[in-house]
């Protein structure tokens, strides 16, 4: 590529951003299938085996006209996936043995053919990788008096094919996916599903490949989907944000590579990793950063809790007894959290302190209450229905007392008399 | 016009070749039997930002240097891959993608701020990732030599640790072995293997030298030390036979011209190494004893017809009338309606029987010969004691029980019959003084269907 991408007018960039737009939705649709049902790599190898299906619809029609070249490389593409499934079935060899082999040696095959038979055509292995974004825009067509990129014709049939089979397939893909039994069971063939799939799949790694090259094709079929299922729990919303992905890395990708002089389809893998890795720092649901904060709110909470129900014990076992606050820090654990933890009892009014030594308020004896009362109950049901020693009971009802709720501590209740104590001889609060 | 030279240089890149095939399937076993096959196609890939890296920084172009820039950032990917399957929900599949694909767009990105450059020439590093054999030199053979030897014996110092962590990592966390450092030494290993062959093979070709033999030796044997023993003779052959049908003179000059495709284009070696890896998985899927596809559809059609036979004698036996040893003769009709055969088949096993005297065989009549009588006994022995096992111990009803004891009546050992009729015997459910006998059937056999 020795065009110079700074003389491309704003126009052209428009029109390179559209179809890596229109490219990158393609992928994003059907990549999310992939990631999900955990073949992301399958995108990787198809995206390498159409090549032999490339070469073979060359030498068959003569021409690099699109049709017969898509139908190689197509074929190609669900060979790919047929071979690594009877690999799989019947040479026994591991899912991924089965598609590294397979996917290589399809490779290998286009290379050596096109070596042996279109020795005329000049072929550039770094093309494959890298793809010719820049270069479409200079083969265009003439549609209804419109000159559009040829490329056009590709990218937008089969964008709208990939939306057709999604709607009309949503079911069939959504239970495949995730409870292929129960699909198999409402009659719904996971092998056809898996086969139309696996043919979205290479149609579509056809159509980007040429126009992004292989490495963004594997990118965009994976990183916006993986970095949509960090965000989001729900299917259609996961479609729905990795769409938005797509569009926002061709945007900011052609931009990018406009702008420095570099390759668009690098840039935009690159920009991919990074929101991936964005994702995986800040989402809200699962992201490092939220779950760290959850772990920590979490420990805050438990540290809180043990603190009161110490008081409340203290209290109980002698009602003019106080602890001390050093104390009571070094019996939770002591630390950063524990000094927190106090911190934040003494200020919403939970607990007081008076000359260095601590006691309940109203607020805090009665959420104390609570949790001693789900520790004992639990003791006893600990006893009584598992018949562990009484020694045994005290550590896991210490543990669990944090995260048992209200309807469960009610059944475990309703198993005792009135006025029953736990396994220890102790009451058990109201 | 210097023969004795492209000779030589032929020799070389085979030996280049061989030697890093028999490397690369040797560390690749283990990768494979971790379930990491594609971990070297990530790595391949995750190996351009370091060379290009080390080329834009220190504007060499030598091996060894490119080698050590390739390293760093596919170590670095590793780091990646297990930090993303180890921190999100991502998996481990959707991670080295991940990887993959961003490691190689930023190696795509240096590329072209290389091309930018004005003393950017990037021809080595063009075939550094696409491969060029023919320019190996004998520096590059002395790399990959002790790359394998290094590899070879650092397996060989820890071949207990790796061969527990294969088979039942589990097993060896539980002894205290630290799997995590055994697999990351594992993938470092893989790493190592990668990178040196990257320039002879190029990305995606390396992948496959690393699974294809492992692959292939998984066929051959159940025993790890023979696994890559044959994994690295099949890595080793087909570098050999990649650079064979790369090399047109060579095989015309041995006899082998039909090899070469008849044209005189020259073919890169690497693709042809990786199809010779192939096609020697392919033989050992159809041919290899035991494991091949053949081997299994030969044994399971032995066994179908066993089994054929086994239901054959024992129709037979329950048709004949008592008492009966002295062995009538019975009409091949009622046998054709009571298995539900049609005639064909059940002419062509009344054959097969005969041809094993097991019966003897007049038109439309059979009976048993002593032999077919003694193996018919032993067989219906073996359905009525099960089902009375099924019956007895399992409390299954008297319907189903004939189904499964169809199904295993063919695999029962002399000594679980033994065992299970003492059983019966114990139970009083059969009297104590037969043995070895046959047992009436716990169900009606109704020899007159109709």
């Amino acid at each position: 590529m020795t065009i110079a991408i700074n003389n491309l007018l704003s126009a052209d960039m428009l029109l390179v951003m559209l179809i890596a737009m229109l490219v990158n939705i393609s992928c994003a649709l059907v990549g999310s299938f992939l990631v999900l049902r955990r073949m992301s790599m399958m995108g990787d190898a198809i995206s390498h085996a159409i090549l032999p299906g490339l070469v073979i619809g060359f030498l068959f029609s003569g021409t690099l006209n699109i049709l017969p070249l898509f139908a190689g490389a197509v074929a190609a593409g669900v060979a790919t996936t047929f071979l690594t499934q009877t690999l799989n079935q019947y040479g026994r060899l591991s899912p991924d043995a089965s598609l590294g082999v397979v996917f290589t040696s399809l490779f290998a095959l286009g290379v050596v053919l096109l070596k042996l038979f279109v020795s005329e055509f000049h072929f550039d292995t770094a093309c494959v990788y890298e793809g010719s974004l820049l270069l479409l825009i200079f083969h265009t067509v003439d549609i209804a008096g419109v000159e559009v990129p040829r490329q056009f014709l590709v990218a937008v049939p089969v964008l709208l094919l990939n939306i057709a089979a999604l709607i009309v397939l949503w079911k069939e893909f959504k239970l495949t996916t995730f409870d292929s039994s129960l699909a198999s069971a409402m009659g719904i063939s996971a092998p056809l599903v898996h086969y139309t799939l696996m043919t979205l799949v290479a149609l579509t790694a056809v159509a980007s490949f040429q126009v992004v090259g292989s490495i963004l094709t594997i990118a965009m079929l994976i990183v916006p989907a993986a970095a949509a299922h960090l965000c989001v729990e729900r299917l259609h919303r996961l479609v729905a944000l990795a769409c938005v992905f797509s569009i926002v890395i061709a945007i900011v990708g052609t931009m990018v590579a406009v702008r420095y002089d570099v390759s668009p389809s690098g840039t935009m893998a690159v920009l991919a990793g990074v929101l991936y890795t964005l994702a995986a720092v800040f989402s809200p649901t699962g992201g490092v950063v939220a779950r760290a904060w959850f772990n920590h709110q979490t420990a805050l909470r438990i540290v809180r809790e043990d603190i009161l129900a110490m008081l409340y014990r203290v209290e109980e076992h002698d009602p003019n007894q106080r602890l001390a606050k050093a104390n009571a820090i070094e019996a939770v654990g002591g630390g950063r959290n524990a000094k927190l933890a106090l911190g934040q009892l003494m200020r919403s009014g939970d607990v007081i302190e008076a000359q260095g030594e601590l006691a309940l308020a109203d607020g805090g004896r009665k959420q104390a209450s609570t949790l001693v009362r789900t520790h004992r109950l639990w003791e006893a049901y600990l006893v009584d229905e598992l018949g562990l020693p009484l020694d045994h009971v005290h550590e896991p009802a210490h543990r669990v007392e944090h995260f048992l709720g209200e309807e469960l501590r009610e059944q475990l209740a309703e198993r005792l008399p009135e006025g029953a104590e736990d396994p220890h001889g102790r009451e058990i609060p109201e | 016009m210097y023969p004795l030279i492209a000779t030589s240089l032929v020799w070389k890149v085979m030996l280049g070749a061989s030697l890093l095939g028999a490397a690369a399937g040797f560390v690749g076993t283990f990768a494979v039997l971790r379930g990491r096959s594609l971990v070297g196609d990530m790595l391949a890939h995750a190996a351009l930002p370091g060379i290009a890296a080390v080329f834009i920084l220190f504007g060499t172009r030598d091996f060894l240097s490119l080698s050590v820039g390739a390293l760093v950032s596919g170590l670095l990917a590793i780091v990646c891959v297990a930090a993303i399957s180890r921190y999100t929900r991502t998996s481990e599949d959707a991670a080295l993608g991940i990887v993959l694909s961003t490691f190689f767009g930023a190696g795509i990105v240096l590329l072209t701020v290389l091309q930018s450059n004005p003393q950017g020439d990037k021809a080595g590093l063009s075939s550094f990732l696409f491969g060029e054999i023919a320019g190996l030199r004998s520096r590059d053979i002395a790399v990959i030599s002790i790359t394998a030897v290094v590899l070879l014996l650092l397996v060989l110092a820890m071949y207990k640790e790796l061969k527990l962590l294969s088979f039942d990592t589990g097993f060896a966390g539980a002894q205290g072995w630290p799997t995590f450092g055994l697999d990351v030494s594992i993938m470092a290993a893989v790493a190592v293997v990668t990178i040196v062959g990257l320039p002879i093979c190029g990305v995606v070709l390396m992948a496959a030298m690393l699974i294809t033999p492992a692959a292939a030796a998984r066929y051959w044997t159940n025993s790890l030390g023979v696994l890559l023993a044959i994994a690295a003779l099949v890595g080793g052959l087909s570098g050999v036979g990649g650079c064979l049908l790369a090399a047109p003179g060579l095989l015309q000059a041995a006899g082998f011209g039909w090899l070469s495709f008849g044209s005189g284009t020259a073919l890169p070696p690497g693709p042809l190494i990786v199809l010779s890896g192939a096609v020697l998985l392919i033989v050992s899927l159809l041919f290899a004893p035991e494991r091949g596809i053949l081997a299994r559809l030969w044994s399971a059609r032995d066994f179908r017809r066993r089994a054929a036979q086994d239901h054959l004698l024992r129709a037979i036996y329950e048709l004949t009338p008592a008492p009966e040893n002295s062995c009538p003769w019975i009409d091949t009709n009622s046998l054709e309606k009571y298995g539900h055969w049609n005639s064909t088949a059940l002419d062509a096993q009344l054959r097969l029987a005969v041809r094993q005297r097991l019966i003897d065989w007049r038109e439309t009549r059979v009976r048993f010969t002593p032999k077919g009588y003694d193996t018919a006994v032993h067989l219906v022995r073996a359905h009525r004691l099960w089902e009375l096992y099924l019956l007895e111990d399992l409390d299954r009803s008297p319907e189903q029980v004939h189904h499964d004891a169809d199904a295993i009546e063919h695999l029962l050992p002399a000594e679980v019959l033994e065992h299970l009729e003492a059983q019966l015997k114990l139970q009083g459910k059969l009297p104590a003084e037969t043995v070895g006998t046959v047992p009436p059937s716990p169900h009606s056999i109704k020899p007159n269907e109709e």
